[in-house]
């Protein structure tokens, strides 16, 4: 891996997959408004990598919360696969990020009851798709990120790697072409963390997918195609791999 | 996610457990004691069910059937005057004391019946024949009577005992539905309960009719009470106005209605509590799902799923043990307990609310749910 370099947040129009322009947002109301986002712009490239990082209060998981229609910004507008996220009704962006976003969280947040294959087949189970249908898919999946023995195992069972790599299944298994991911690694030891963000990479990295990683983990900025820094609600600067500079 | 659902519901034994426990406590406690209350009630009006006449002649007065208002004897064939009447035949009915052959009185329940029809015998007989009750100083007496006046060894037939210093003689062992009081029901014929009584000046205590074909037994007994002015009520008007006055006149609705609404609370309770614990313990999983794609609508089909499945398991369970205990605890008539179908869908009803309600207190959370909680670590 080549370490970034200084770049542009700006993609050209053609390739673009996410297009976030002038996102603002504030939490409280009055003298105890707090603004978080105060006019971000942001372009995310199809098969791109790109991490968000920055001190706490920065406003990356807002802005990602923004960009994943589960939070609404006060003022902007965010474009995914050409649709715009802020005209979408509640359940048009429920339906939205059920057919194109797949999500990784923090805390995994994988269903204690439920198998590894069974939690990485929940957003089929959401689509509609047959049970065992779903399974099959998620066991495939599962296959290839190495859980191939861990299929039927329940998530207490499993490793902080093990659930994170269960997780990424989960969100990859419905095919999405954007993956956001909240601080992926912020659970796991510095090892499992490198090699998952590099298993994470290596399925994201697809030429109709881009990915969006939030984290403060220092040790994983060499995955990112590009890394936007935030700071006070602000995209402070970007950094661009070099080799994508030559 | 049906799937998905029952998994997350089974998966958590402990909550599944206290669910169902609170559900199958709250279904049992419910259709037992629904079920001896109607079992009293089925006591209270057997005078009238072991009967089984059409309709019911008496004075305008009476408030239930064992509040005995005698008429005059012409009242039998006053009735009989009346268009539409098919027979009218006399039936007396009191309390009298039989004394045992060993010197103990037990208190009992005397029905003449009218002795050249028999109108109003018992329908099932254990041993005898009720037509032998034409032969002289006869009787026949129901179960509860074989235990209460000395058991099988003293109470059989041939045996004798007296009424009122009068000497009676068994002919028949007979089955009736037990009274409220929980009198031995001894049946001879009217004439000779008119001689085994103390004397007074009426003994007639009502009289017992059938409408004719063509007419309806709620119609003629209108028409009687409108020609005769006596009180005339079909079997089930007369069984009705029994159970209201029971439940207006002593404490047994409020006490038994009181057990079912805390069963009911109960089960409310538990389950609203534990749903609502559940609920909140996968809080972060249900912002995942919320998140990944699934609607607020899909989250409150699976808490229904959910809550419906353990309702009706509960249910199941809950009416098994009450069955149980009726047949247990209830075994030889020992316990009133009647086990209505009414009274099944009453409890599944009530079920369904709980069921409801306390689902509703969960959706209630998933739907102010933020998926952005997901985010927060």
């Amino acid at each position: 891996m080549t370490p970034p370099h200084v770049g542009s947040t700006h993609q050209e129009p053609a390739s673009w997959l996410v297009r976030a322009r002038g996102i603002t947002k504030a939490f409280g109301e009055g003298d105890t408004k707090i603004p978080v986002l105060k006019g971000v712009d942001i372009d995310v490239a199809s098969g791109e990598v790109l991490l968000l990082v920055g001190p706490s209060g920065s406003g990356k998981t807002t802005l990602l919360s923004v960009i994943a229609g589960i939070l609404e910004s006060d003022e902007g507008d965010v474009q995914i696969l050409g649709e715009s996220i802020q005209e979408l009704s509640a359940s048009g962006k429920t339906n939205f990020r059920r057919d194109h976003l797949g999500f990784i969280f923090q805390q995994f947040n994988l269903l204690p009851t439920l198998t590894a294959a069974e939690n990485a087949a929940v957003p089929l189970f959401i689509q509609g798709v047959p049970k065992l249908e779903a399974i099959a898919r998620a066991e495939e999946v599962l296959r290839t990120m190495g859980m191939g023995e861990r299929l039927k195992s329940l998530p207490t069972k499993l490793s902080g790697g093990e659930q994170q790599r269960v997780a990424i299944a989960r969100a990859l298994v419905g095919e999405p072409q954007l993956l956001l991911c909240d601080e992926p690694t912020a659970s796991l030891d510095g090892e499992t963390g490198h090699r998952v963000v590099e298993q994470l990479c290596a399925v994201g990295k697809h030429p109709d997918r881009a990915v969006i990683i939030v984290t403060h983990d220092s040790r994983i900025f060499e995955f990112g195609d590009r890394i936007v820094h935030m700071e006070d609600g602000r995209v402070d600067q970007i950094q661009q791999r070099e080799a994508d500079l030559l | 996610m049906n799937f998905v659902a029952l998994k997350m519901l089974f998966g958590d034994r402990a909550k599944y457990m206290m669910l169902l426990a609170g559900l199958t406590f709250s279904t049992m406690l419910i259709v037992q004691q629904g079920s001896i209350f109607w079992g009293l009630m089925t006591w209270s009006q057997s005078g009238i069910t072991n009967v089984n006449a059409p309709i019911w002649v008496t004075d305008p007065n009476i408030n239930q059937v064992e509040e005995i208002k005698p008429l005059a004897d012409t009242a039998v064939n006053v009735v009989r005057s009346v268009p539409g009447v098919e027979w009218a035949v006399p039936l007396y009915k009191g309390v009298q004391r039989a004394r045992l052959r060993d010197g103990n009185y037990e208190q009992i329940a005397l029905v003449g019946l009218d002795s050249s029809t028999l109108i109003g015998r018992p329908h099932t007989i254990i041993e005898g024949r009720v037509e032998d009750l034409r032969a002289p100083d006869t009787v026949a007496v129901d179960q509860t009577g074989v235990k209460r006046l000395g058991g099988a060894e003293k109470i059989h037939l041939g045996a004798t005992f007296e009424i009122n210093d009068h000497r009676v003689r068994i002919v028949a062992i007979v089955y009736a539905q037990k009274s409220f009081q929980n009198f031995p029901f001894v049946y001879t014929t009217y004439e000779r309960a008119l001689g085994l009584t103390p004397p007074e000046r009426r003994k007639l205590s009502y009289v017992l009719a059938s409408p004719q074909e063509g007419v309806s037994p709620e119609e003629l007994a209108q028409r009687i009470h409108a020609q005769t002015g006596f009180g005339a009520y079909t079997g089930e008007q007369f069984g009705w106005k029994t159970i209201w006055w029971m439940l207006e006149n002593t404490g047994i609705g409020v006490n038994f209605g009181t057990t079912v609404l805390l069963g009911f609370i109960v089960g409310m309770a538990i389950a609203g509590q534990t749903f609502y614990l559940f609920t909140i313990e996968n809080l972060r999983q249900f912002g995942a799902l919320k998140a990944i794609g699934a609607s607020t609508a899909m989250l409150a089909r699976m808490i229904l799923l959910q809550s419906f499945t353990v309702g009706v398991i509960g249910y199941g369970v809950g009416i098994g043990l009450a069955t149980v205990f009726g047949l247990t605890a209830g075994s030889g008539g020992a316990l009133p307990f009647k086990q209505t179908w009414p009274l099944l869908v009453g409890v599944g009803g009530a079920l369904f609310m709980i069921c409801s309600l306390s689902s509703a207190i969960s959706i209630r959370k998933l739907a102010k749910l933020e998926p952005a909680v997901v985010f927060r670590g």
